[in-house]
């Protein structure tokens, strides 16, 4: 049943990505990646990862995406202010896609097929489990990336304060 | 999973849509009534004795209106925004206790639909998506003050979820859990969270307005300003469902203080009353108590409203970001603190 589940949620994944980059609309693309979000979450669930699906909804499709659409309908783009795409950065498009293609087929040759839902660790994704992980074996990391936010977050306010003071 | 597990869920799910339905009426009603009182004025009292069919021809005044869609609007999206409101504001209640396990043919009824042990952030996730149904409709709407409106409505509901949240891990300090089941039975007769947390219920409360757009944070929908907001372009049923999207979103937030901070089904001297009334009406009993505390915050919600007057945008900003984050922050240290010194001793 659940193997069923996974291979429907991961086709509508992949469809929803396409999506993304397909749309014209850059608000519709936002959307569509909300859209991809919410599969994603229903992939924690089937891996039991409770924790980690919640948050995956409120701070991604809940908080980020909130901002993104924020952002795009400050911006209100439409197709008449588009920036046209130089043939250059066709150019880099086009080498990093064949990049990517061959990272692909290398990952695909070395994977092999296993059963999607086996889980090793089946409690692991509990709040309760990932919280004795976190502030045990991993405490340092843990700590270390809240300070990087903190200071990515005292940066952020910098910047904003310097642009009020020359204006 | 059993055939009778799906239909007992099935049919207290249907029971919960219906009373979400009836409150969120009702509201409408109870609005106009408390604002007449609050005015000196009467209010509807035409239709049915003191006016309670209003809803009723107000539902089907909605229904006959003309539905006009903007020939410039984005015709999908304006017509999901409304639909995505109105299913944000009722999925929240999934997860609310209702009462406590009800004996019916011999068999314990769980009154919840779902006891997932992420519940408070499962609310959260709820509430955090309901600003879609704004802003998806309010730029459809290809209307420049929607559109405001619509931006107006992301800004404020990010900017007040940081402080919800913050106000909330105070309270979970102190429950050590997050399901909603075993925190509303740790609050056993009147050993309410909201003594031990005035402050949290406190910023939880203003935060839980400026979540559900009610004054005096209705910037998204300020009249004076931006016409009606994110549904300037709306007619007929749509404009409805926003409407009663908003009710609903009262109902769920009320439930939701009523039951972190407020005890949910719990009253003093339910344990006497368990014995008096048996396992089947004691569980009832304890329902109707936790209705009366949501009609008392929807009650609460209106008195506000019709008392104090909107912020201006700065104001509604400097409030959440100088105002109740860092009084929520320093709630988190200050409950971290007595609880160490409490396990230390």
């Amino acid at each position: 049943m659940s193997t069923q589940v996974f291979y429907f949620v991961a086709t509508l994944s992949i469809i929803f990505s396409l999506m993304v980059i397909f749309a014209k609309n850059p608000i519709h693309s936002v959307l569509y990646l909300i859209l991809t979000f919410f599969t994603f979450t229903v992939h924690y669930v089937l891996l039991n990862a409770q924790f980690l699906a919640v948050v995956n909804f409120i701070v991604y499709m809940g908080a980020i995406m909130v901002l993104f659409l924020f952002v795009l309908m400050l911006l209100n783009l439409n197709k008449e202010t588009e920036p046209v795409k130089s043939p250059l950065i066709k150019i880099v498009g086009l080498i990093a896609g064949c990049c990517l293609v061959v990272t692909l087929v290398g990952s695909f040759k070395a994977a092999t097929i296993t059963s999607p839902l086996i889980l090793k660790n089946p409690g692991l994704g509990l709040v309760e489990n990932l919280g004795k992980e976190l502030f045990g074996p991993f405490l340092l990391p843990f700590e270390l990336s809240s300070l990087l936010l903190l200071a990515a977050m005292v940066g952020a306010v910098l910047l904003s304060k310097r642009d009020e003071v020359e204006a | 999973m059993d055939t009778g597990f799906i239909i007992e869920k099935f049919i207290l799910v249907a029971v919960i849509f219906g009373i979400s339905l009836v409150v969120a009426m009702y509201s409408t009603y109870a609005e106009r009534k408390v604002a007449a009182y609050l005015q000196d004025r009467l209010g509807p009292d035409r239709a049915g004795p003191f006016g309670i069919l209003q809803p009723l021809a107000d539902g089907v005044k909605m229904f006959m209106k003309e539905e006009i869609i903007p020939t410039s609007s984005n015709k999908w999206l304006f017509i999901i925004g409304p639909g995505l409101a109105l299913l944000c504001a009722c999925i929240g209640t999934a997860v609310i206790p209702w009462g406590s396990p009800m004996e019916i043919g011999g068999k314990m009824v769980p009154l919840q639909v779902a006891d997932i042990n992420v519940g408070v952030l499962y609310i959260f996730g709820v509430v955090s998506l309901g600003v879609y149904g704004v802003m998806i409709g309010g730029w459809a709407s290809n209307n420049k003050y929607s559109l405001l409106s619509a931006i107006r409505a992301a800004s404020q509901n990010i900017s007040y979820e940081i402080a919800m949240g913050l106000s909330i891990i105070a309270l979970l300090l102190m429950t050590n859990t997050l399901s909603l089941k075993t925190i509303v039975e740790q609050q056993h007769g009147l050993n309410w969270n909201v003594w031990y947390q005035p402050l949290g219920f406190l910023i939880f409360m203003v935060c839980s307005f400026a979540e559900t757009n009610r004054a005096p944070f209705d910037l998204p929908e300020c009249e004076t300003e931006l016409i009606g907001g994110y549904h300037t372009e709306y007619s007929s049923m749509k404009l409805g469902f926003y409407l009663f999207a908003e009710y609903i979103n009262m109902f769920v937030s009320s439930a939701v203080m009523a039951t972190l901070y407020f005890g949910g089904y719990n009253y003093p001297g339910m344990d006497s009353m368990a014995v008096w009334l048996g396992p089947t009406w004691a569980p009832l009993f304890g329902t109707a108590v936790f209705f009366a505390k949501i009609v008392f915050f929807i009650f609460f919600f209106m008195w506000v409203r019709w008392t104090i007057p909107r912020f201006r945008y700065d104001q509604l900003m400097n409030l959440g970001w100088k105002g109740l984050i860092p009084l929520a922050i320093a709630n988190i240290i200050i409950t971290g603190v007595v609880i160490a010194i409490i396990e230390k001793f």
